[in-house]
């Protein structure tokens, strides 16, 4: 089979100078060196900090994915008077606050189309927001340590490549050649290979938090900052705005992308969701000369890492295991992790941990988001994404821009409903069920 | 930097150390930074961004600067800090982040960059072209960056983890610790006194102060002597408390042996998780520095610290020396240095009323703005009455003022309080439950206000336990508050660092505002302020209040990042404890394990299990000829397996029918005592998710068997419905997995063989047919329960044991089958009966499959509830067509791959024509032919079409037959027989 | 975490298993007309409050107790634990 072409999907890449408008705004090398040689005088904020307006078409509260939404909503569907509410500060979610892993390697034929648009989207994004964001392709590869497991990466791999997305499945000798410091030696599970999506990767999520804040404020989104929204106005059945700490907004459309927080902003508006709400932990060291390649996730533990380009080893592994909107976790997870990285991988033990945090993630009941309509005509849901939003952006902002401009789901989100559970077409790519701290 | 008199290192004794390859010597009480300095090096590293040549700024683990990779070989550790590294003889440390040496660095060129490399500029940049940012910028970028180098060899040493459950915990061993372990040891309370120091006293050894007219040490050792007496206090040195966590957990890491040579016999490093029902956060103070031009210098230190090194270490600070604060504490390390005998030139403050100590001129309204001497300090400019004048100076203490140590106070992320008095954030109203602040770290930083702290809040703490602890005396000491001056930075056009390290300068932050990343935790990233090894424990609040004076909002409103564990950086291996390489899950072994070892047994893992996977034999070279054997010699004569990784849960009492019926989706309460049934369990949501046995052996007493896999999860769901859905039904249950070795005893000999060691029993069709089970008696007495099951689809038994004797079972029955050929089998041939028999394992109940895709509709009962049973009725799961298929490939010497996706032959292959997948695949010996199973979409009304199986990763399509899963005795005849 | 185990005391955390929101203990009645859709709001359907929350814990390396555990999701504070027999007993 011939490799498979991922860039022809018809996705809104490049094409940044007829979309630009601002000539002086551009950031470039160049640009750099003016700037440099007049003292950085020239510099314009990242995005301006507006007021609220009473009222806009589309109010979108979230400025992770919904910073996304704004900007495809503004730039590709050509929408007018939208306001990405933040109940914070630009990037000060889940969007600024992971492990920065870009990756499209699923297994259901519900998720692994919108993921694999979402890398395309990555690998264009730089130029589309003029902005670099980092987007390092060094790979993703997961470990197998049985049979089973190599037969359900074969299954997975082979899903990827039939959806357009590259994969491989390398045997233990070419998972040494990758990675030598893996152990080979002394594992209590041996590896047997892994699964290799080369085109895996990490950006810099705070990078990506702020460009898609700097393309949106190009494009007139207003970004709200320190806006939380503590209620909807609701009018017979149709939503017709928000109320939020810094008063009342009136809008036509409501796009909620509150990751973490979607059950208790929904609860506003009498909905409950199949959803709970978990403290993800994630972790990093002190700064290292280059030492890990790419992405390598361990199949018989809980344990993920990447390294930064300023040198820290990124890492994490399963969530703390209960509900929490705490946005800090507990030392036995801490532990747990380590020990996972330290079993895979034991040159990291004299490295030390710089820093660990805490996310709260919105842990859905079978795994996958939604990006749907709600029973509240005009007020739309983009959730449940686990803790695998980040690599998500792209794709999510795309498709929920694509909801909320044309009121129908974008074909690779079309599965993404909120009326799966009931209907039984759940999307459990690790067959967990409905418990959400499993998946 | 040379050495006077006093201190508190061991001079009768020189140890001898190498840095960057040169030799050197020191004395026990040193760290290598005050070693290093005692021997006139300045020059010790370089920072991040610009390599700009860098000097010993502190004399703690708040340390931005001198960070050297210590030892080397598999035992190197980079990114440590020389001041808390401990000298111990023979130590080798080498500077970091320069190449080729740490005096001529050639990434210094990007210090001549410097006007490109502002804040954030990569985000900006390296966009051209496109290809270029991974193949080009990115790996000079990470070449670049990063400090310290791995050695990639794993940690030779051992680590340890353990528990300690004191009433009260104290943190820090300064003043007000001591003074608060004091109280509460004297009390009779579990007291833990936790210090990161390698010796109590905490910054009472960097001082000259009194205690009641008497050396500050004295008291220190005095206190000292009196906990090491009580034996309800445990004193714990080198010991850091890096994370407050639930419920008054706190992690804390005791470095046992970093200030060996090597460990020894002993660990490195343990991982206390102490959990504590008070706490005193006694943890001091930090102090910060003064931007202003250049002022990165090797030979600029913080002031406090200058002291610490010439009181503690006997350490002078070299050349001329002065002074610059813009607070009384400055003040003291120039009197501290000139009562050692060091002349100060000056103490330059900005303060028009700043005071004089003795001994020293004090420039008031003054400040330094600039300063040269790339290598090392050479000489200050200040600017006195208006007037900048450059002096010459090699050494210079600067002193912004004294940050509480509030980091453990915020990590619940309560928020410190800005105090306008103190000019510092005090831990906030939110603190961790249970924990209380004193001394420095609670803005009570004089020696005389922190020793009455930590005894009063300590005295407070216990009370709250019920326990009355009685006033201590405490001695007299300094009372002299620091009185700071809002003075944060030197107004400069040129480059003042806030944060060394990371090559922060006033300049970023004025760039951050400019830019609109004024928040202080976009202003974080945007710069990677704070982000450093230090997590800018000298430099965040004073970036905060740059950022509040360019805004012209207050240091309150403009707010603090968060403080999050770890406190200091803590290594990876004492977090990872011992339970890594082959520790880092239990390993069970089964009751046979012994028995196949000796065989010559091949082993897998199965979960924590360890089974024998093929019984290699003699002139056998691969392994598919030893499960080939195994599995003809189940068809043909007899195999033996062990099968007690298989759950085992013991469900007794009059009303465990019915809980079984509602546990499982098919009728338990009708089978008859004596008799077996298969059983089909699925989650509520519908899905399948288990399978096995259900054995009824006395009226209120059955055993049932689940996957190995799920032998935790089935016993615990079954406990939640027994306990949370219908705790009154008479039903109890126990997990007998490890209680009883099973094994499987699969052949047409099987009966004969089981006749030869059962006790008295008729194992006749007739006696005890398919499905049957007994409790017997096996080799002369031992209780036994026999179970007439086949997974092989050949007459077969399991016969159950206690686990002791299942070594000895097998090899009974080896010995007793010889003649008939009993040949033992492992997980292989295992898997091979049983694909050849289609019996559906985890690859198939992977918990996205239903009962109706694998063929099993029928086990859902409509007659009655079950858990489950409403969920499964869901149009989504009634309406997935695909259904459980035996594949047999065309050539029946190609293997259809598990994992490889079915399509109708000729179709377009994309995820829009998947039409299902291969779960499970085998050589089989009994046909002579690669078998497989799958899920294919209408795969009961398929049977006979040729589908084919697409392995995309391997670039193969392979053609295969549709036909029953049943490849072997579809009648099921011979386990009939 | 501590669990103040109701016959046990406190006990670390990390000796149970986290299943989430006590309503599981509430079955809906398979025969009621509209049981499809109430085993759905069971299974699927969280309140997820920021705040107190019930839920269920299983003391797995222990006593084999399911416990009924109140607890606020944003504090952690614990402020009781019941065993979850007793509170189905109860008619909860």
């Amino acid at each position: 089979m011939a490799e498979p072409d991922h860039r022809d999907r018809g996705c809104p890449v490049g094409r940044d100078e007829e979309r630009w408008g601002w000539p002086d705004m551009r950031f470039s090398g160049f640009r750099l060196v003016a700037e440099a040689l007049r003292g950085h005088s020239g510099w314009k904020p990242l995005w301006r900090d507006p007021a609220p307006q009473p009222a806009y078409d589309v109010v979108i509260v979230g400025g992770g994915h919904g910073m996304a939404t704004a900007y495809y909503l503004a730039k590709t569907f050509g929408q007018a008077r939208i306001a990405v509410l933040d109940k914070g500060w630009v990037g000060g979610g889940n969007i600024g606050r992971n492990t920065t892993i870009i990756r499209s390697n699923y297994l259901l034929p519900g998720n692994e189309p919108f993921y694999e648009l979402s890398m395309t989207l990555w690998e264009g994004l730089e130029q589309e927001l003029n902005f670099n964001a980092m987007v390092s392709q060094r790979g993703v590869l997961n470990l197998c340590h049985t049979d089973g497991q190599r037969d359900s990466f074969r299954r997975r791999g082979n899903a990827m490549r039939l959806a357009g997305a590259d994969a491989k499945l390398l045997e233990a000798d070419e998972v040494r050649a990758m990675a030598p410091f893996l152990n080979f030696d002394n594992a209590r599970f041996p590896i047997k290979g892994g699964l290799l999506q080369g085109r895996g990767g990490t950006a810099r999520h705070d990078a990506v938090a702020w460009g898609y804040a700097r393309g949106a404020d190009v494009a007139g989104v207003d970004i709200i900052q320190n806006c939380e929204v503590t209620g909807f106005d609701i009018d017979n059945g149709r939503v017709t705005g928000v109320q939020t700490t810094r008063g009342p907004i009136r809008a036509n459309t409501v796009g909620v992308a509150v990751a973490g927080n979607s059950g208790r902003v929904m609860g506003l508006a009498g909905m409950r969701l199949p959803i709970e709400s978990h403290v993800l932990q994630a972790f990093v060291t002190e700064g290292l000369k280059p030492a890990i390649p790419g992405v390598i996730t361990y199949g018989a533990g809980h344990f993920y890492i990447s390294q930064s380009d300023k040198g820290g080893l990124v890492f994490g592994g399963d969530i703390d295991g209960y509900n929490s909107y705490a946005q800090r976790g507990n030392l036995p997870t801490v532990e747990d992790v380590v020990e996972g990285g330290m079993a895979l991988m034991p040159m990291i033990g004299r490295a030390r941990l710089l820093r660990s945090w805490g996310g709260v993630m919105d842990m859905s009941m079978d795994g996958s988001p939604i990006i749907d309509a709600t029973p509240v005509e005009g007020l739309y849901l983009n959730a449940g994404w686990c803790y695998g939003g980040f690599k998500a952006t792209p794709a999510s902002g795309y498709c929920f821009a694509h909801l909320l401009a044309t009121g129908r789901p974008h074909e690779v989100a079309a599965a993404y409903r909120l009326d799966r559970f009931a209907r039984g077409h759940v999307i459990d790519e690790r067959g967990a069920g409905a418990q959400p701290n499993l998946h | 930097m040379s050495r006077i008199d006093g201190g508190l290192i061991d001079r009768t004794r020189t140890l001898t150390f190498r840095f960057d390859g040169r030799r050197y010597q020191g004395h026990p009480g040193d760290t290598l930074a005050s070693a290093l300095l005692a021997n006139g090096v300045r020059l010790v590293g370089r920072s991040f961004k610009y390599h700009r040549p860098r000097g010993v700024l502190s004399a703690g683990s708040e340390e931005p600067n001198a960070l050297v990779t210590l030892r080397s070989g598999a035992r190197a550790e980079p990114n440590t800090r020389a001041t808390t590294a401990e000298l111990f003889d023979g130590l080798e440390a080498a500077s970091q982040n320069r190449w080729p040496t740490v005096g001529f660095d050639l990434l210094a060129a990007n210090d001549l960059s410097a006007p490109l490399l502002t804040a954030g500029f990569y985000y900006k940049t390296f966009m051209w072209p496109r290809g270029w940012w991974e193949k080009l910028y990115e790996p000079a970028i990470r070449r670049a960056a990063g400090l310290g180098r791995l050695s990639m060899e794993p940690d030779p040493d051992a680590y340890d983890k353990g528990f300690l459950h004191p009433d009260l915990l104290v943190v820090g061993g300064g003043a007000a610790g001591l003074a608060a372990a004091l109280t509460a040891g004297r009390a009779g309370a579990q007291v833990v006194l936790a210090d990161e120091d390698f010796r109590l006293g905490g910054r009472l050894l960097a001082e000259r102060h009194a205690l009641d007219d008497a050396p500050a040490a004295d008291w220190v050792r005095s206190v000292e002597a009196e906990l090491a007496g009580l034996p309800n206090v445990r004193m714990l040195t080198r010991a850091t408390v890096f994370g407050a966590y639930d419920h008054g957990v706190y992690g804390v890491v005791e470095r046992v042996s970093d200030h060996l040579a090597r460990p020894g016999g002993a660990v490195r490093q343990t991982l206390w998780r102490i959990t504590a029902k008070r706490t005193v956060l006694a943890a001091g103070a930090t102090e910060r520095h003064i931007p202003f031009r250049d002022n990165d210098r090797p030979g600029i230190m913080l002031a406090g610290a200058m002291r610490a090194y010439a009181n503690r270490w006997a350490v002078a600070p070299k050349g001329r020396v002065a002074v610059f604060t813009n607070n009384d504490d400055g003040h003291r390390t120039a009197a501290d240095l000139v009562a050692r005998g060091v002349p100060v030139m000056a103490v330059i403050d900005p303060r028009e009323d700043a005071p004089n100590l003795g001994g020293y001129p004090t420039w008031t309204g003054a400040v330094v703005t600039g300063a040269r001497g790339r290598r090392g300090l050479s000489a200050i400019e200040v600017v006195r009455n208006g007037r900048p004048e450059w002096v010459e100076c090699a050494s210079l203490g600067v002193s912004g003022g004294w940050n509480p140590n509030v980091a453990l106070a915020s990590h619940h992320r309560g928020r410190p309080q800005w105090s306008e008095e103190h000019l510092a954030f005090l831990p906030g109203a939110e603190l961790p439950p249970g924990m209380v602040v004193a001394g420095a770290a609670a803005g009570n930083g004089t020696t005389h206000a922190a020793l009455r702290d930590g005894a009063m809040k300590a005295r407070d703490a216990l009370e709250e336990l019920g326990v009355r602890a009685a006033a201590i005396d405490l001695p007299e000491a300094e009372d002299r508050p620091d009185r700071p001056a809002a003075y944060w930075h030197v107004p400069d056009r040129g480059r003042a660092w806030v944060d060394f390290q990371n090559d922060v300068t006033v300049k970023d932050i004025r760039l951050a505002h400019k830019e609109n990343m004024r928040p202080v935790e976009q202003l974080k990233r945007w710069t990677t302020l704070g982000m450093a090894t230090d997590q800018g424990k000298t430099a965040n609040v004073t970036a905060l209040a740059v950022m509040a004076e360019l805004t012209g909002k207050g240091i309150p409103q403009t707010g603090t990042t968060i403080f999050r564990p770890p406190y200091t950086p803590v290594a990876l291996s004492v977090l990872g404890g011992g339970d890594t390489g082959a520790h880092f899950r239990p390993t069970r072994l089964t009751p046979t394990h012994e028995w196949a070892k000796a065989q010559g047994a091949e082993f897998v893992e199965v979960g924590q299990w360890m089974r024998a996977q093929y019984f290699p034999k003699d002139g056998e070279t691969h392994w598919r000829q030893s499960v080939n054997r195994e599995a003809m010699a189940v068809r043909k004569s007899i195999g033996l397996c062990d099968v007690t990784t298989l759950g085992k849960i013991d469900v007794q009492g009059a009303e465990a029918g019915e809980f079984l019926n509602r546990v499982y989706s098919n009728t338990m309460a009708t089978l008859k005592v004596g008799r077996v049934r298969y059983g089909l369990m699925l989650r509520e949501d519908g899905v399948a998710y288990d399978d096995g046995t259900c054995a009824r052996l006395g009226e209120d007493h059955y055993v049932i068997t689940t996957t190995t896999a799920n032998a935790g999860l089935v016993f615990r769901n079954m406990e939640f419905a027994r306990q949370c859905l219908w705790p009154d039904l008479d039903v109890q249950l126990i997990s007998a997995t490890d209680a009883w070795a099973q094994i499987a005893v699969a052949g047409p000999q099987s009966r004969t063989l089981l006749s030869r060691i059962v006790d008295d029993a008729d194992l006749s069709n007739e006696a005890f047919p398919f499905m049957a089970c007994a409790a017997v008696t096996v080799c002369g007495g031992l209780r036994a329960r026999l179970f007439r099951i086949s997974f092989s689809g050949e007459l077969a038994y399991e016969i159950a044991v206690p686990a002791r004797y299942g070594n000895a079972l097998m090899e009974r029955l080896m010995h007793r089958g010889q003649d008939l050929g009993v040949t033992p089998y492992g997980t292989e041939a295992l898997g091979v009966l049983r694909i050849e028999k289609g019996h559906a394992v985890a690859a198939e109940i992977n918990g996205q499959t239903t009962a109706a895709m694998l063929g099993l509709a029928r086990m859902v009962s409509e007659k009655k509830d079950s858990i489950g049973a409403v969920m499964s009725r869901r149009a989504g799961l009634v309406e997935d067509r695909r259904r459980l298929v035996g594949l047999r490939p065309v050539d029946p010497s190609r293997q259809v791959v598990a994992g490889a996706h079915l399509f109708t032959a000729g179709a377009e292959q994309r995820t829009e024509t998947d039409q299902g997948w291969v779960t499970s695949s085998c050589f089989s010996p009994h046909l002579g032919s690669y078998i497989a199973m799958g899920f294919l979409e209408d795969g009961q009304d398929r049977l006979g079409e040729i589908v084919v199986a697409a392995d995309p990763l391997a670039g193969t399509d392979i053609e295969a037959k549709v036909v029953s899963p049943h490849f072997v005795d579809p009648e099921g005849e011979r386990l009939r027989d | 975490m501590l669990i103040p185990h109701p016959l046990l005391g406190p006990r670390d955390a990390q000796e149970f298993t986290y299943l989430g929101d006590a309503r599981l203990l509430e079955r809906p009645d398979p025969a009621a007309e509209n049981a499809e859709a109430r085993f759905c709001d069971y299974v699927y359907l969280r309140d997820n409050p920021a705040g107190v929350h019930r839920e269920l814990w299983f003391h797995e390396h222990g006593d084999r107790s399911w416990l009924v555990v109140t607890r606020d999701t944003v504090t952690h504070e614990i402020l009781g634990a019941e065993l979850a027999a007793d509170v189905k007993g109860a008619g909860a």
